[in-house]
């Protein structure tokens, strides 16, 4: 890749980042096209691979984004490259989104007693929490809808129910889930 | 909008920082009339985070923990265990943080820590939120080419995302109950909600629009309910 190529990604994912309305993943689809189909940077599995990792790591969901620029720099050649991709990447995607919210939230909370403001933010908030609801549902149900996968399904309704009504921490369910998992009874 | 929360540990925390002139307003506006004041002023002192490393490892350790998405996370350490939001602000926060472009959890961090140490805490929040998890990041990705193909592995990560999803869904539970003083009322409330779940998770219409369409006859409608 030359340094053209690498500006190239990096006004890519710029012109992706005032897209992502509810999360980089939304964009993921034009990533692909982009790097896998127009671009050839990087291969379908590669692709793929990516996502699911970044999925099983800690850590918000839009380092996958960095993991993406990651395989594109290994494959351009060495680890350099790899890091010099993550930083496109991830600065593309990261800095105008950023950015906006940055000014947009201090321009809220300057003026949070206009009645449009204080409207617009209690307004909003049936609206998000049962998206918050329709992403729990999309993700449970996503790439299982066949009946035969009522164990998932069981997993998460019951996990929905202890964090809902106890404390018990957090990384204990998820480990629950990884155990139950591993042992194939879900 | 006087919160639960508020009545336990009041005291210490107007003491702890009467000297915070951001601090002696909240305090000041606590003897205006209790009648539905504009809840981004609501009074209680609260715990905040105490600087910008606290802010960095905070973060930090939340972002760690946030397995298939850190928002289930956020809201418990922020809200339940530090305190350092209301239920009511978390929602608004997260409102503002849903609506403009970029991941979510990453604006509201960068919101959170602007709100107490401007730019440099909207800075040191962000960072917190992607440093150290991009690194292990790596390191998964490394282990995970040694032993993707184990059948174990799949299974574990399907049992986690499987988690994940409760945990979400379980966040959007709790926040409902902030929703009992809403301008609109309860059951209207449960109607946007319920349209907006139908469109998003049964229809799966596009989320663009459900927000235009469905975030805007909500914002009208409190706009016409609330006091100028």
């Amino acid at each position: 890749m030359n340094p053209g190529d690498w500006f190239h990604l990096f006004a890519h994912y710029l012109s992706l980042s005032l897209l992502a309305v509810g999360g980089a993943i939304t964009t993921a689809p034009d990533m692909h096209r982009y790097l896998v189909d127009q671009q050839r940077w990087l291969s379908d599995p590669q692709f793929n691979a990516s996502i699911a990792i970044a999925q099983a790591a800690p850590g918000p969901n839009v380092l996958f984004v960095a993991l993406l620029g990651w395989n594109v720099g290994l494959n351009a050649g060495g680890l350099w490259a790899g890091l010099l991709g993550m930083a496109a990447t991830m600065l593309g995607i990261m800095l105008p989104s950023t950015t906006l919210t940055y000014l947009a939230a201090r321009w809220g909370h300057r003026n949070r007693q206009l009645r449009a403001v204080r409207a617009f933010k209690q307004g909003m908030a049936p609206i998000v929490i049962a998206l918050l609801v329709a992403t729990a549902w999309i993700l449970a149900t996503g790439s299982h809808y066949a009946v035969k996968h009522w164990p998932l399904w069981l997993v998460t309704a019951v996990t929905a129910l202890i964090v809902w009504r106890t404390r018990v921490h957090l990384l204990w369910l998820l480990a629950a889930g990884a155990a139950l998992g591993a042992w194939g009874w879900v | 909008m006087v919160v639960v929360s508020y009545c336990f540990d009041s005291t210490r925390l107007v003491v702890g920082h009467a000297a915070d002139a951001g601090a002696a307003t909240i305090i000041t506006l606590m003897s205006s009339p209790p009648a539905s004041p504009p809840p981004e002023l609501s009074p209680e002192p609260r715990p905040q985070p105490r600087s910008l490393a606290d802010l960095f490892v905070s973060f930090t350790l939340l972002a760690l923990q946030g397995f298939g998405g850190v928002l289930a996370v956020v809201q418990r350490e922020i809200v339940e265990k530090k305190r350092w939001m209301t239920r009511e602000e978390f929602v608004e926060e997260w409102a503002v943080a849903q609506i403009m472009p970029g991941p979510n959890v990453v604006n509201l961090a960068l919101m959170i820590g602007d709100r107490y140490f401007g730019l440099r805490g909207a800075l040191a929040a962000l960072a917190g939120m992607l440093v150290v998890p991009l690194a292990v990041m790596l390191l998964v990705a490394l282990l995970y080419a040694q032993i993707a193909d184990h059948p174990a592995v799949a299974g574990a990560l399907r049992g986690m995302a499987a988690v994940a999803a409760g945990l979400i869904a379980a966040t959007g539970f709790k926040l409902f109950g902030a929703l009992r003083k809403h301008p609109l009322g309860l059951p209207l409330c449960m109607v946007l909600a319920a349209l907006c779940f139908v469109a998003i998770a049964l229809l799966r219409w596009p989320l663009a629009y459900v927000l235009l369409v469905l975030g805007g006859l909500a914002c009208v409608l409190t706009y016409r309910k609330i006091r100028a």
